[in-house]
């Protein structure tokens, strides 16, 4: 199985790497049209800003290649909120990402002193359907988030996690799946929605 | 719901685990790789590696160990000790850590602290503060671990800290470190009020109950320990399942 990172101007891609690497996957780091496209799986990881990397990947014409893959892809983190239609995380309070998803990515807003931003942390999720991604885990999961910004909920929503609000913990449409926390640094239960998605 | 956190600190010499225990199930207790992957299967939410190596071959030594530690180790860890400048955060990072504690080098060059924000992101500038309660109630940093006291006090450089993109601030009360009577409860009562970031409570650990009333009282989001893990003085499992009967959202692994 071929296995494909998305290299791009975004932080945090090495940790998945080692993560493929502890399940004994060998991956490829590529930002090469033609490898991404021919890989059996694709991860689209990382830590970043919306606006900066979504002007590298147009740039770069990954943004084509990303929506026009037809292999699983896996989005985390960051690449959860560029599969989105936008984000509030630009200068102007607006940047246009992907639009594999139909919702939009909000910035929080702290409720009370209690609700810190950003949420970093492990937090639980409640998937709302039988969704392979999440086969195997127990009740109440817990997962480690780092992030300040969120995608709203709709209906590829496969997850939710409630912090200061209810929001997307995860997505799913066709063959394109996304998690907003890390499952590269959530020890054995990232380990087993990793293996869900190459499963798939 | 988020889960107040457990982190065990390690702090590493020339690559290797100072004060190292014995778990029964691991081979080489001086080995922070082994170790850390120990307290990970325990439920530790983090770890954090403080190097307190002087010499130049010790540095080296300590970057090797931190991608051995991000190939093996499935949960987030924080590196901190000899971070000076831009260079040694970007080293560590390539080098697979997933955050930064910056501690006398934030003090001395407030602006490193915007710059690790600004380049790599907030969520991993950790700003460590070493701070001391006088008689008058007045809570003054220290540099070079405690050692030398510096014209900052601990709220407003928390705030500045926030201000300048901190992700998140790892207070050490130095009047309750190593007394084992309970962690600096109204102060990091005040500094979570304070500041809108996470805030990680160190120094004073002794019994299951100071974790209680960190998290109560206290207000912290995370509570780091060293030698109480280290010495088996507490298991990490019971722990969170004592704080977890008491109503401290904790995540049992």
């Amino acid at each position: 199985m071929k296995v494909a990172i998305i290299k791009y101007n975004a932080g945090n891609i090495f940790s998945v790497d080692n993560a493929m690497k502890r399940i004994g996957v060998e991956a490829e780091i590529t930002g090469d049209a033609e490898l991404i496209s021919k890989a059996d799986k694709v991860i689209f990881p990382g830590v970043g800003e919306a606006e900066t990397t979504m002007r590298y990947l147009r740039e770069h014409k990954l943004d084509e290649v990303i929506c026009n893959l037809r292999q699983p892809v896996l989005g985390i983190c960051i690449g959860l909120q560029l599969m989105c239609k936008s984000s509030a995380e630009a200068d102007n309070g607006k940047v246009d990402c992907l639009g594999i998803f139909d919702e939009t990515v909000q910035r929080f807003v702290p409720t009370t002193q209690i609700s810190k931003v950003p949420h970093m942390g492990w937090n639980t999720i409640q998937p709302v359907d039988g969704n392979p991604l999440f086969n195997g885990l127990p009740r109440d999961p817990y997962f480690y988030y780092v992030h300040s910004y969120y995608a709203t909920v709709g209906p590829d929503t496969i997850a939710t996690t409630d912090y200061i609000n209810p929001y997307s913990a995860a997505l799913h449409k066709d063959n394109f799946y996304a998690v907003q926390f890390h499952p590269e640094k959530s020890g054995q239960l990232g380990e087993v929605v990793l293996n869900n998605f190459l499963a798939m | 719901m988020l889960a107040k956190r457990i982190i065990p600190c390690l702090d590493i010499k020339n690559g290797q685990t100072v004060k190292g225990v014995n778990f029964v199930n691991i081979r080489n207790v001086g080995d922070p790789v082994e170790l850390g992957a120990e307290y990970s299967r325990q439920g530790a939410d983090e770890l954090v590696f403080l190097d307190i190596t002087a010499s130049f071959e010790g540095r080296k030594t300590f970057v090797d160990l931190v991608k051995r530690i991000a190939r093996n180790i499935s949960i987030p860890f924080t590196v901190g000790g000899g971070i000076h400048e831009m260079k040694d955060v970007d080293t560590l990072l390539c080098a697979g850590a997933d955050k930064v504690s910056i501690n006398s080098a934030a003090l001395r060059h407030p602006e490193l602290i915007t710059e690790v924000a600004k380049q790599f992101g907030s969520q991993v500038a950790t700003v460590a503060i070493d701070a001391r309660q006088d008689e008058s109630g007045e809570w003054t940093c220290y540099l070079n671990g405690g050692r030398v006291p510096t014209e900052r006090h601990l709220f407003e450089w928390a705030k500045e800290a926030q201000e300048r993109g901190a992700g998140e601030i790892l207070f050490t009360s130095m009047n309750h470190d190593g007394v084992k009577q309970g962690f600096a409860n109204e102060a990091l009562a005040r500094l979570s009020s304070e500041l809108s970031i996470p805030v990680i409570a160190s120094g004073g650990a002794g019994a299951m109950e100071h974790f209680k009333e960190v998290f109560t009282t206290g207000k912290a989001d995370a509570a780091l320990a060293a030698s109480i893990f280290h010495f088996h003085e507490i298991a990490i499992p019971d722990l969170k399942h004592y704080l977890a009967k008491e109503g401290i959202p904790m995540r049992i692994v």
